[in-house]
């Protein structure tokens, strides 16, 4: 949309390069977006990559059962991996046809019961009884069973088995599923690998004891354990413009500019902050998107700026936000509830003591501040619990008057003076008040 | 019609004692007379009759012939019997030493020993024909199949022989005897002149004909025999429940078994209509002649008379018999509809009649009046080959239709010759002949397929083929990660000698008591149990083979495999018998089976693997598990696995746990040396490892039990393995587990192949096992944390000196902020704002490093750690 804006306004300069641009942007998008696909690049994870690659292998050529699990936290690149290596795997010759896959999701397949008819239907069993509607659970278990027992190693395709989301799979009950695909991996059935999709590192204490005793024990850990210099060689990857681009001048353009921007001093601030904060690729990409959405016509190479602004959205807190928008008399009562929490050390408190400390600070100091009735400053107070900036301790019921309903703040001290920092036209009292509660003696 | 059912079968004796013992207060008859009360009739079968006798599966009662009659001490009825056994009850493995097909209607005299011979005289379904035939010879066609049963051989446990010309002789005889008109006759009531075939074609014919509750008998045996079964064990009643009447006599007896030849023998179940040979439709007529006169009906309200008095009353009487022979509602609402409607009467009992035939290949119940079984028995015949025919067809598709098409030939012309001839010929009322006719062409045309289920429920499903064939182990690594597999079986079983000597003489010693018994076995995971049980059922099942032990049944259960305990009934019951009924009726069919005393029963061994899963609130399951074994005629021996030794006190109630009895038995977990062991002889000439190496694997999977169950132990490697400075173990879920230690050395050969692919001598060395080890065991924690980002890292440690402030163990994450923040200064980092800090909270949450409230709270959220501050401290400081 950017781009076709910008085309009817610079239609007469560079028609060429409103193409490019969003060219670029379209190459990028995928890059960003669409993380999990095979496409991408890995990063850092090679060695892993030949493990899950030789396993797999093992399993479809010489009929080996294995079970493993691949470990990590979120966005170290779990999925990308398996994806890859399933790629790769299929183009093989000698594998293909060699190899059914089950693909399962914990969120997907809550139950046991679930998860049976889905594997039943993806290994196409289903036509096997006819237009049978599978009565009940047992059955389900009993016929599939009994259809990966026939198998044997030599004969039968293996049959690969992805959990994602592993780590709910082993809250079913009893974790029949998981015994009973690791027995089978675990006898001389039909060939099974499992693969368990995970971002908990505690998962094996999960598992059941027996579950775990036929669990083999290869675990793949996804670490993100590159340093910042692989980072910003990352960064300068995932920026950069593949060698068949269309219009190969603008590429090389456009790369140079990565090179020169992976270099300058800003950018690599920003990207080592982000790098001290996450090393979660996905942060990165998040960042890179919001950058490269600046790239316009008109604006045709990312600055070392678009990133640093980037940065910038991509930091900022939440809540700051929402106080940024309150009303001068919704502030007073949050400084307030600041000087309760100073005083009580963080005890809660309830409206009355909201209000009588905002009485104390209207009655000695303000000058700028209307003397609100109670009602109205009730009212700015049931906003501020609408915004869930304060909460209260339990359910509001119907007997307890709402004077005297205890609450917290959910905002820190800091929080707070960042937001007042920025506050447009706020009086100089009530700023003088918010810093200490004792400035007027 | 349920108040008819549930009537009672009747059994008396006939005539007076033949001779009594006094002492023994036994006095001995000669036929016994079964009366059902619901359709008032009565059959009587005498010594030397061949009959069905209720079994364990109620879709195959057992064959047997009577030899004696008696009545014991305690006023019950008692029979002795000559067993025949089905293709069915030989094992598996013997049925190929027969080298040909057993058509269901073959059977074997049984010398098997150790078999029961006393039975209950109750048990007795009712009588059929046995027929003698020479090895050589072909099983002639029948109608009727479940009449009628042919022996060939005879099956002594070990092989088949041919029957020795004694017993053969003997068995003809008994049939001929049968042919021949004997004092049995008068006492045979009159239904037994009107067959169930007339009373269909009367319907057919004229509304007015007498109708009768015979028509029941169109039921197939294994109905009517299943029917009493559910029903004795539903009602609990001791004597069987009246279904109908058990018999139904043909007005006709011929001799005639024609040997090879099928015209002669499809002419001759027609019967009526043609006398196949001259001697055969003599002897015919006069049996039948000796049969009306000589057999006046005792009961006046015997079905012939009334059924022709009246006429009336009949349609609705014989309606509500068909209901209950048609097996399927759907007849049943046919039937109901149909009321009065005679022509549609007609249908609804070929609807019920066929049906049961795709069931089993047995048909329509007869006589068991030995003058009676000849014709029957041709009938029986020519059903035999049809479905035989059908068999084949169904099982081969290619099977040409020409059989069913001649077969079609030969009923539809033969239907209105019998009627006339069969007037003609007898003095029978019309009827009777009628029907005799009808349903031997009806039958077989309707009886389809009994090879094929048409329910699903017996599909296999299958897996399908590999397109390219697996690839052979091509290196010596290879070759020996096959044989590490867990999968692979090992050809001994080593270390576990002491465990299955016990278990094989507790087995062992209760099969030759011919008792049952329980014996529960405990151990960690991957010590062997359930391997070892198998082990023991092997060379016991070869043992079996060799007839050094009586033979038995194997049932395993799993308790894993199971969706709920109460599955477990279900499982056991399909395979035992191959029924298939609901969890509540499976249970109640068990404990009839296992209470009360049956023929012919064999030992049965069931395996409860994972037995801590059967446990339900009331532990029902477990309960009848247990108590079975003690009935005295169960003959159930079970073996219980389960993980934990003292399962029984913890989990079982007192009246359970006394049930299981103290046969106990616990698998020790492995030591080094065993493991040692067991890595070797699965090598075996394989050298693929260093011999330092199996070493290594063995003590690292042994670990003294030092620290209670749930301690962790730290076990430094100081001296020979460096870089490998502590491995985190969970001494219960990893001591002693074989399986554990048959992965660490295959994962050890896939890191010497990965290694080193070009080195020839691929040898498994101590640095791989060191590295399998240290991959498999070592904690993810600590390299979790160690490449986490700085700022995760700082927040650890912020939470640390969280911690040490207050002095507890939890912190909310504003006071962790806190600390942050002032790490974050004393570092001279700029600092985070609370949404990244509440990011970074939940990616330590998630991968579990930190343990989160729900994240509602926000600021107020409590924290702590899932590992120790020691590990959290071990892991920073070594940046």
């Amino acid at each position: 949309m950017k781009s076709a804006m910008s085309k009817r306004k610079l239609k007469d300069t560079c028609g060429a390069s409103a193409e490019c641009i969003s060219q670029v942007q379209k190459i990028l998008r995928e890059r960003f977006c669409h993380r999990p696909s095979a496409t991408g690049k890995l990063f850092g994870i090679e060695f892993q990559y030949r493990h899950l690659l030789e396993l797999l292998k093992r399993t479809t050529l010489h009929g080996e059962s294995n079970s493993a699990l691949i470990v990590g936290p979120r966005g170290s690149g779990k999925t990308t991996l398996l994806n890859h290596v399933l790629k790769d795997l299929r183009e093989m010759k000698q594998v293909r046809g060699n190899l059914l896959e089950v693909h399962l999701n914990g969120l997907l397949q809550t139950s046991d019961k679930v998860a049976l008819k889905e594997i039943t239907r993806q290994l196409q069993l289903e036509n096997v009884v006819g237009d049978k509607v599978f009565g009940s659970f047992a059955e389900t278990l009993a016929f599939l069973l009994e259809a990966l027992r026939k198998g044997d190693r030599t004969s039968s395709c293996p049959v690969l088995f992805v959990l994602d989301e592993f780590d709910l799979f082993v809250h079913h009950k009893n974790q029949t599923l998981l015994y009973n695909l690791f027995d089978i991996s675990q006898s001389a059935q039909t060939p099974v690998t499992i693969i368990g999709l995970t971002c908990r590192q505690d998962i094996l204490e999960l598992l059941e004891k027996r579950v775990k005793s036929r669990f083999s024990h290869r675990q793949i850990y996804l670490m993100n354990s590159f340093d910042f210099k692989q980072y910003v060689k990352i960064f300068k990857e995932q920026l950069s413009l593949p060698a068949e681009f269309p219009d190969e001048p603008f590429a090389q353009k456009w790369n140079d500019n990565i090179q020169h921007l992976s270099e300058d001093k800003i950018v690599q601030d920003v990207l080592q902050n982000l790098f001290h904060h996450t090393k979660d690729l996905r942060s990165l990409y998040f960042l890179l998107m919001l950058a490269v959405s600046a790239v316009t016509v008109h604006h045709p190479l990312l600055t070392a700026a678009d990133l640093q602004e980037a940065s910038r959205q991509h930091g900022t807190d939440s809540k700051a936000n929402i106080v940024h928008g309150l009303s001068v008399l919704e502030i007073c009562l949050i400084i307030a509830m600041k000087h309760l929490n100073d005083v009580y050390d963080g005890e809660p408190f309830n409206f009355q003591m909201v209000y009588n400390e905002f009485q104390k600070f209207i009655q000695r100091k303000a000058h700028s501040m209307y003397n609100f009735e109670k009602p109205v400053v009730m009212k700015a107070f049931e906003h501020l619990l609408q915004l869930e900036l304060v909460k209260p301790l339990e359910r509001p019921s119907a007997r307890a008057q709402r004077e005297y309903l205890l609450m917290r703040l959910l905002l820190d001290n800091t929080q707070i003076m960042d937001a007042l920092q920025v506050y447009p036209n706020c009086p100089t009292d009530v700023k003088q008040w918010a810093a200490s509660s004792l400035s007027w003696l | 019609m349920n108040t008819r059912q549930q009537s009672k079968l009747i059994y008396s004796w006939y005539g007076k004692p033949m001779s009594s013992d006094r002492k023994l207060r036994t006095s001995q008859y000669k036929g016994i007379v079964i009366t059902s009360e619901s359709s008032r009739t009565e059959t009587c079968i005498q010594l030397g009759d061949f009959i069905l006798v209720e079994g364990v599966n109620a879709d195959r009662p057992y064959v047997a012939q009577l030899l004696d009659l008696y009545e014991d001490g305690a006023q019950h009825k008692r029979a002795v019997v000559q067993w025949f056994c089905h293709i069915g009850e030989i094992p598996q493995n013997k049925r190929k030493l027969l080298k040909r097909e057993i058509s269901p209607q073959e059977v074997f005299f049984d010398q098997v020993l150790g078999y029961d011979t006393d039975i209950d005289a109750q048990t007795i379904i009712k009588s059929i024909m046995v027929i003698p035939l020479h090895p050589e010879e072909e099983l002639p066609i029948t109608l009727n199949k479940e009449q009628t049963f042919y022996v060939k051989q005879s099956w002594d446990g070990k092989c088949f022989k041919a029957l020795s010309p004694d017993t053969f002789s003997k068995l003809k005889a008994k049939k001929k005897k049968g042919s021949t008109p004997d004092s049995s006759e008068p006492f045979i009531p009159s239904d037994i002149l009107t067959p169930l075939k007339k009373e269909t074609e009367s319907v057919v014919r004229s509304a007015t004909k007498p109708k009768n509750a015979e028509s029941k008998h169109s039921v197939s045996k294994s109905s009517l025999a299943k029917e009493r079964q559910s029903q004795r064990a539903a009602n609990d009643i001791k004597t069987p429940t009246a279904r109908k009447k058990l018999e139904l006599s043909s007005p006709t007896r011929s001799k005639g078994r024609l040997l090879g030849s099928e015209v002669l023998d499809l002419l001759d179940d027609d019967r009526d209509a043609i006398a196949p040979l001259e001697s055969a439709a003599t002897k015919r007529k006069v049996t039948f002649t000796s049969d009306i006169l000589g057999s006046p009906p005792k009961i006046p309200c015997s079905s012939d008379k009334s059924k022709s008095v009246s006429d009336t009353a009949e349609p609705c009487q014989r309606f509500s018999d068909t209901i209950r022979l048609s097996p399927y509602p759907k007849a049943k609402d046919f039937s109901e509809k149909a009321k009065n409607l005679h022509m549609e009467d007609d249908i609804i009992f070929l609807v019920g009649h066929q049906k049961p035939g795709t069931q089993s290949p047995v048909l329509t119940p007869r006589s068991r009046r030995t003058c009676a079984q000849r014709t029957s028995a041709l009938i029986a015949q020519h059903i035999s080959v049809l479905n035989q025919e059908d068999d084949l067809s169904s099982s081969d598709s290619s099977y040409s239709s020409s059989s069913e098409e001649e077969e079609e030939e030969e009923d539809v012309p033969c239907t209105p010759e019998k009627k006339t001839k069969s007037s003609r010929i007898f003095s029978t009322p019309k009827s009777s002949s009628k029907s005799s006719v009808h349903t031997p062409a009806k039958t077989p045309k309707k009886t389809p397929l009994p090879g094929t289920p048409k329910t699903p429920r017996n599909a296999t499903p299958e897996i399908p083929r590999r397109s390219h064939a697996a690839q052979k182990p091509a290196s010596v690594l290879e070759e020996a990660r096959l044989r590490l597999h867990v999968s692979a079986v090992p050809e001994s079983l080593p270390c576990r000698e002491e465990e299955f000597q016990d278990i094989y003489n507790f087995v062992e010693s209760k099969l030759i008591d011919g008792t049952g018994g329980c014996m529960y076995i405990s151990g960690v995971p991957g010590t062997g149990k359930t391997a070892t049980v198998h082990e023991v059922i092997r060379c016991l099942q070869q043992a079996a083979e060799n007839d050094e032990l009586p033979p038995f049944q194997l049932v395993e259960i799993n308790g894993m495999k199971l969706t709920d305990p109460h599955q477990a009934y279900v499982q056991i019951l399909e395979l035992l018998t191959g029924q298939k009924v609901t969890a509540t009726h499976a249970a109640v069919l068990l404990a009839k089976l296992f209470n009360t005393p049956g023929p012919k029963r064999k030992t049965t061994v069931l395996i409860v693997d994972e037995l801590d899963l059967l446990w339900t609130r009331k532990q029902n399951v477990m309960y009848n598990l247990f108590d079975w074994p003690t009935q005295k005629h169960s003959k159930l021996i079970i073996l219980a696995i389960a993980n934990t030794m003292d399962l029984p006190e913890r989990i079982m109630m007192n009246r359970v746990a006394s049930r299981l009895g103290l046969t106990r038995m616990a698998f020790q977990p492995y030591t080094y040396k065993q493991l040692q062991h067991i890595i070797s002889s699965r090598l075996k000439d394989v050298k693929a490892f260093e011999e330092d190496a199996i070493q290594l694997v063995s003590r690292k999977q042994y670990i003294p039990r030092a620290g209670g169950m749930t301690a962790r132990v730290v076990i430094m490697h100081s001296d020979k393995m460096s870089g490998f400075s502590s491995v985190w173990h969970n001494v219960a879920a990893l001591s002693g587990d074989a399986r554990r230690c048959l992965d660490i050395c295959r994962r050890a050969t896939e890191i010497c192949e990965f290694a080193e692919p070009k080195r020839s001598p691929e040898i498994v060395g101590m640095a791989h096992v060191t590295e399998a080890i240290d991959e498999m065991f070592s904690s993810p924690y600590i390299n979790a944390i160690r490449n986490a980002s700085l700022h995760e890292q700082i927040f650890l440690k912020a939470i640390l000196a969280e911690f040490r402030r207050a002095g507890v163990e939890e912190a909310t994450v504003q006071q962790v902020y806190h600390q942050h923040m002032a790490l974050c200064r004393i570092e001279g980092m700029q600092r985070p704002t609370v949404s990244e800090m509440m990011a970074i909270c939940s990616r330590l949450g998630a991968s579990r490093l930190l343990l989160l409230e729900a994240s509602n709270k926000y600021l107020h959220m409590r924290v702590r750690l899932n590992l120790s501050q020691d590990d959290v401290m071990y892991a920073l400081r070594e940046e």
